[in-house]
């Protein structure tokens, strides 16, 4: 077996953080959200409403253990125990399965929260471009979600689709948007809406001649060209930003660009942590809301 | 505030979507669709702010198409379909 066989092209970048701005939580309200996705897994900890700590990783074959794993890692050299934490939201794939949350809340809810802290409360559309699906989400200016529209058939356009094409032509998944931009003239995008078709067409396409650079800008327009249709479908309004893994990808993001003739808003953040970031906002305003402590709130979790 | 929820895809031969105006669900006590519905295309849930409301089922989302081509002859389509009929609230759209 040679090298290209066994290494993993797909495997992104996993890791924590920390807010080096604040020294301390204790005194303060500490609250978390945890995205368990499909493919990845995020926790999120803010102390009084400010980003403090988070980590994101890829999700394990589980959902409760993912969960617990993100949000020990988002906890690790903070001091903060899971007792610290008044209130946690389970977002996500998975979020019904957050053994410690108080509560769930759908990922479209959380991610157009998360977007109006990380972009501001001038998005109005959002792209979230996760693991295994898309959604075009409408938000107001206090990140309220007033419609969406998520793409239920499979796994193009999506983070999983780009993992099968890094492997594929052995390409690192963080290079594939720079290769794919770096060709003299803009392939014809790949034909297939399904990710196994359009491997089998990549795959001839690089029997018939074609670069990498090539196959990869033909993908990536294709991957661009399908999710704008739903964000046509669903109606555009500026200003417009993108989350999920996939907007760490400037050859599909440009390209979404390009077709709509509309830029996205440059994120600060990692654009994977917008979901669990909704989702410790909305624990925030949750436990003012509630105006008690975590043990009398956790009866709400049944059958959620 | 309105709040439209689409569920469905696109696939070659179309779009195919249902919408759904989920305000209208949070002051339904009927919940009319779950029985209009002979592909029991719809559920109930609890949305985020825990209003009752409908959405489709995950297992129809991606097979729209099939579902709901025994409501939708080729000729004679009626002009309001079962679902449709059976939501006293007209909270449901298809786009195709
Ligand atoms: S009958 Fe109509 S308004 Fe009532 S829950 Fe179903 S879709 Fe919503
Ligand atoms: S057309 Fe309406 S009633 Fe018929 S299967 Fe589809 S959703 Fe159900």
């Amino acid at each position: 077996m040679n090298e290209n066989e066994t290494k993993e092209y797909w495997r992104w970048k996993e890791y924590n953080w920390k807010n080096p701005d604040i020294p301390d939580w204790r005194g303060s309200l500490v609250t978390a959200g945890v995205d368990v996705g499909s493919t990845s897994s995020q926790a999120v900890i803010m102390v009084d409403g400010e980003l403090y700590a988070f980590s994101n990783m890829r999700t394990g074959s589980d959902s409760p253990s993912s969960a617990i794993d993100a949000i020990n890692w988002a906890m690790e050299g903070t001091g903060l125990t899971l007792d610290d934490i008044r209130f946690t939201v389970g977002t996500g794939y998975g979020r019904v399965n957050v053994p410690f949350a108080n509560k769930a809340v759908t990922e479209i809810a959380c991610h157009a929260r998360g977007a109006n802290f990380m972009y501001g409360p001038t998005v109005r559309t959002l792209l979230d471009m996760g693991g295994q699906d898309c959604k075009a989400i409408h938000c107001d200016e206090r990140g309220k979600v007033t419609s969406f529209l998520m793409n239920d058939k499979c796994a193009a356009g999506t983070g999983r689709g780009m993992e099968v094409f890094a492997n594929l032509l052995a390409v690192p998944i963080e290079e594939v948007g720079a290769m794919s931009l770096s060709v003299e003239e803009e392939p014809a995008p790949v034909s297939s809406t399904c990710v196994v078709f359009a491997k089998t067409e990549a795959t001839g396409l690089l029997r018939a001649g074609w670069s990498k650079e090539k196959v990869l800008a033909a993908y990536c327009s294709a991957m661009a060209s399908r999710v704008v249709s739903l964000l046509e479908r669903n109606g555009m309004e500026k200003d417009f930003a993108i989350t999920g893994g996939i907007a760490k990808n400037p050859g599909v993001v440009q390209r979404i660009e390009r077709i709509l003739g509309v830029e996205a808003l440059k994120p600060i953040y990692d654009t994977q942590i917008a979901g669990a970031l909704g989702g410790a906002l909305f624990a925030k305003a949750l436990f003012a809301k509630a105006g008690k402590d975590k043990p009398a709130l956790q009866g709400k979790m049944a059958g959620r | 505030m309105k709040m439209i929820a689409n569920h469905g895809y696109k696939d070659g031969s179309g779009e195919y979507y249902i919408s759904l105006d989920t305000d209208k669900c949070s002051l339904c006590e009927e919940h009319g669709c779950l029985d209009g519905c002979p592909g029991q295309v719809f559920e109930i849930e609890f949305d985020d702010w825990d209003e009752e409301v409908a959405t489709v089922r995950a297992g129809a989302r991606n097979k729209l198409k099939q579902i709901c081509a025994a409501c939708k002859p080729v000729s004679g389509r009626p002009l309001r379909l079962p679902c449709q009929i059976a939501c006293v609230s007209d909270a449901i759209k298809h786009s195709w």
